[in-house]
Order: structure tokens, then sequence, then C-alpha cells
């Protein structure tokens, strides 16, 4: 096992000189910003390889510095203000998302303490009791800047575009808090350095293999609701209804351009980041390295983790860009739908049979009692779902019984009898599918031949 | 000299302000300029915008809905937060009483399903 000494916790925090607060926080912040220029050009290589395409490879080596090149344009481009807008709200909507998305990301940790210029630090900016609601209230902050830019560009489809956005966000938040509860019940904290300290060192080895402890493993529902709704909060495919292209031309932010839209877009992958990197925390053991490299002594120490912490969310990242890859667009009211009646309920379910379990397991109660109490829960389910109304579905009427059922002075009808002739081409196609062709037939000298 | 733990989550908003602040001011100087009226118009793919009332216009009344439905949901997360925290001290007790809360919060829940509350046409 390895020296948990290191392991920061909350005491850790709040010794640094301003000096090494100052290193932190310009690190921190050009972590961000490389990230996102990194993710774009990963995002674009990835999907273009699940197409069959080459993708950026012209700006650099492996046109890694087409995302710069794109930055740079962005910022030459002509700043329009719609002759409709909301000036003020117009210009502070893009400084509050990308705020909100920047500060978001200060409690992640990176790693363990370090030595820093001679000065012991953990490799993380900061760590408060509350850290992961410091998350999630940055998030929700965050769609104000969403919902005040559609508001303000005095344009239809980015009002429509702004409040989906802020509806999908709400909405998806739910789920996400929800589901984060199970991690706070087996961890006993919120802080993010205790959250990624209680999932070492309880692994589980079977024979060669060790399994991590991680929660991801433990709380497996909540992994998956989490990554569900971390993906509806982000807005991205197949939840960018948003930014439905063929609906919603560019969703709230069809009216920025030049800088102003590249802050959306730095903050949305910002954001994208955020939750990747949350989600490693919460639930993929944080900086620990994984199983075959956690047999090398000295991978959870020094600068190590940071790697480990990268290459986690990279492939979360992955992940992110294989549903954008694979997956077509859902409908709102079926997205709305899935958020407010599966995530949730199961959520809330999952939160009660986890503590359920988890009292039982503490109760100083013997065997009797407990199988007693598991039957009896087993019963009331059972008898729950005997009693559950079953939902009739109305009866489909045919056209002619829906005509009968007109009431009288209703508008007058035409005869419904239009008979549609059979298109004489499907005709043929479908009569060269089924039989197979007889030499000298009389339609198969003048008919097209088969490329 | 020492610093609280809240001072660095200050210092990573106030440089991203800075940033976004910054960016925002001066993209209207380093970007050409050319005036034209239609570019000033909102974008509807071409077509002659609609006329907007001043001041937004109105919106769906579903959308205030899931609101008040958010704040009823995220009251519920913020009183699970603290009872998730101290689960392992609390016992049976928490554990009735949290069923009891979130079955309070269920009732409300099943009211609005059934009443189409949930149901986006």
């Amino acid at each position: 096992m390895k020296p948990l000494a290191q392991d920061p916790t909350l005491n850790d925090f709040g010794h640094d000189p301003w000096w090494i607060v100052l290193i932190k926080v310009v690190v921190v912040f050009a972590f961000l910003v490389v990230m996102t220029l990194f993710a774009i050009w990963y995002e674009r290589r990835v999907v273009a390889r699940m197409q069959v395409r080459p993708g950026p490879n012209r700006n650099g080596p492996f046109g890694l510095l087409q995302s710069l090149a794109d930055g740079l344009k962005l910022a030459f481009k002509e700043d329009i203000m719609p002759k409709l807008a909301d000036k003020a709200v117009f210009f502070i909507a893009p400084v509050i998302s990308t705020v909100c998305a920047f500060t978001a990301f200060s409690i992640m940790p990176f790693g363990p303490v370090v030595s820093l210029f001679g000065h012991k630090t953990p490799l993380q900016l900061t760590d408060i009791p509350v850290a992961v609601l410091l998350v999630l209230a940055c998030s929700g902050l965050g769609i104000y800047g969403v919902v005040l830019g559609g508001w303000a560009s005095g344009s239809t489809y980015p009002l429509l575009g702004g409040l989906r956005s802020s509806a999908q966000m709400i909405s998806y938040e739910v789920a996400m808090g929800l589901s984060i509860v199970a991690v706070f019940m087996t961890s006993g904290t919120m802080s993010t350095s205790g959250i990624v300290a209680a999932q070492a060192g309880s692994d589980t080895h079977w024979g060669p293999i060790t399994a991590p402890s991680w929660y991801a493993i433990l709380l497996l529902p909540s992994f998956v609701i989490y990554f569900v709704s971390a993906i509806g909060e982000t807005n991205r495919a197949p939840f960018d209804l948003p930014e439905a292209e063929s609906e919603l031309v560019g969703g709230f932010h069809t009216e920025y351009s030049s800088l102003k839209f590249a802050l959306f877009f730095l903050a949305e992958y910002i954001n994208m980041v955020t939750v990747s990197a949350l989600c490693t925390t919460l639930f993929l053991g944080g900086w620990r390295a994984p199983w075959p490299i956690s047999l090398w002594a000295g991978a959870n120490s020094g600068w190590w983790p940071m790697l480990w912490f990268t290459i986690k969310i990279l492939l979360l990242l992955f992940v992110f860009v294989w549903l954008r890859g694979t997956l077509p667009r859902l409908r709102y009211d079926q997205f709305m739908r899935f958020g407010w009646k599966v995530l949730i309920p199961a959520n809330l379910i999952w939160i009660v049979a986890l503590s359920g379990i988890k009292t039982l397991q503490k109760s100083d109660w013997d065997g009797t009692k407990r199988t007693m109490v598991v039957v009896g829960v087993v019963i009331l389910l059972l008898i729950v779902a005997l009693v559950w109304p079953s939902k009739k579905e109305p009866e489909k009427l045919t056209v002619a019984d829906q005509i009968a059922a007109r009431p009288d002075g209703s508008f007058p009808l035409p005869p419904l009898d239009l008979v549609v002739p059979v298109n004489p081409r499907a005709k043929r196609i479908t009569a060269s599918r089924e039989e197979p062709v007889t030499v000298g037939a009389p339609d198969d000298s003048t008919g097209p031949k088969e490329a | 000299m020492s610093l609280s733990p809240y001072v660095p989550i200050v210092g990573l908003f106030a440089l991203a302000a800075l940033f976004a602040l910054f960016s925002v001011a001066i993209a209207p100087f380093v970007g050409p300029r050319r005036y034209n009226r239609a570019k000033l118009d909102a974008y509807e793919c071409g077509i002659e915008p609609t006329p907007q009332p001043i001041g937004g216009g109105r919106f769906p009344v579903k959308f205030y809905l899931t609101a008040m439905l958010f704040i009823v949901f995220d009251i519920e997360i913020i009183f699970l937060y603290p009872w998730a925290v101290s689960f392992n001290q609390l016992g049976v007790f928490g554990f009735i009483e949290m069923i009891l809360f979130i079955g309070t919060v269920f009732v409300a829940y099943a009211y609005v399903w059934r009443r189409g509350g949930l149901d986006w046409d």
C-alpha cells in the first residue's frame, strides 16, 4: 500500500504564500486555455477519423495549431452589434459565461503535496469544505450568460435557443446534483481532495488483478446518471438541442461574432473539461494512477499524478466526441421527458436504496431481522407494482369513424375517395427485385440498364 | 503570511474576469468595420426578420413551469447534501427522516407528473 501521509487534506490548504497562489492561479488559467485549444483540435481529429476523413492537419504538427489559428482569426473579425440588441447585456453575457466556467475549475485536485521552490504545497489551487457545491454553483450561474445572451440579441432564434438552453441546463443540473449525493454518502465529505483520498486504499484483489476502489464501480448507477446529465448540462450531442442547426441556426449565439463568440466557445469547452475533471475526481479515483501503473511505487507521488489526471480527462473527452460521432440528436420533448421522468426518479430511488442498504449494514440487528426487512421491502415493492395503474391508450379511430364522430355544423369535407395511382417506376423496381429477369420479357429491352 | 483557502478562488475569478472583459472591450477595435444595413438586422436565414416587440416579447409558459420545478428539486438537493455528508453519524434516525422528506417531495412530483406538468408537447 502506498503511504497515504502525503495525501492533502482540508487542513493543508490556505497556508500558501501569495506568490504561490499567484503561480497556481496563472497555471490553472493556462491549463484551461491550452486544454480548450487542444480539445477543439482533438474533437475535430477524432470525429474526422470516425467519418473516414483526415481532419485538420495543415497548421503545425498534426494540425495542432489549427485552433490557435481559428482563435486569432476570430479576434480580427468584425464585431457586430445587432440593431435591436440590448447593448449592455449583449456585452456582459459572454463575460458571465466565461468567468463562471473558469472559476468552477478552482477546486480540481491535480495531485498530491509537492515541493515548489522549497515550499511544500498541494497540487491543487485550493480546497474548501463545500468544494463540489462551488462547481454546481458556477455552472448554475453560467446559465445566466446563455439566457441573457439569447435574450439580449433581440432576435427570434437566439431567444428560443437561450430559453431552450436554460430549461435544459437547469433540468439536467437537478439530475447531476442528485447523482453525486451517493458519493458524499460514501466518502463523508464534499471537499474534492477528501473524495480522492476516500477512493484510495481499499482496493479489491482478485488474484493478480487489482480492481480499483473507484466510485465508478462502487456506485455504478450514480456514475452513469452523472455522465448522462453532464452531457445534457454541457449542451453536447446528442443533447445539443440549443444549437440544433436545422431548427435554430446557432442557438443563443447566432448574433454573436468576433471575440464575444470566441468567449462563448471557450466557455463551452471549459465546461466540458470541468465536468470531465469532476467526473474523474468523484468517480474515477482523481489523480491516482489506475491499476497497472499503480504497481510502480512512485506513480502516486511527485508531479506524475498531473499526467494521470490529464489522461483521464482526455479519455472522458473522447467519450464526448464518440457520442457526437455516433448518436443522432434527440427531439426536445424526448429529451426533457428523459431528464424529468427517468433520471430524477431513478436517482431518488437509488439514493433511498443505497442509504437503506448502508443503514442495514451498520445496524446491530442479527441475520433474521435483516432478512425480514429485506423480504418486507420486496413484498412492499411487489404490492406497489400490482396496484400500479396501467396506462390505457385511447383506441385509434379509423378515418370513417372520425368523420362519423364529427359534430353537426362542422366544415364540409371533400369526398375522401382519392386513389393514389401506383408509380410506374416503383412498379418496375419491385418487379425487377422480386422476379428474376426472363429473357425476352417485353419491358426488358427498353428499360434502363441497371448500373 | 498565508491566505484563506477562499482567496485563490477570488484570484482565478479576477483573472478570468480581466481576460473576458479585455477580450470584449478590444473586439470592436481590432476588427474591421464595414457598415451594411442588412448586417445589423436580426439574422433569420436571409428573409426579412420578424418584427420583435421591445423587450423580448412572449415565450411559452412551459419554461416558467420548468424553472419553478427546478427550484423545488434544487432545494431538495441542498437539503440532501448535508445529510449525505453526515450520513455515517446519523444512523437509522437520519435514514427514516430522509425517507419522509424524499417521500413528501415525491408526492408533489407525482402530482405534477399526473397533471401533465412534465409533458412537453
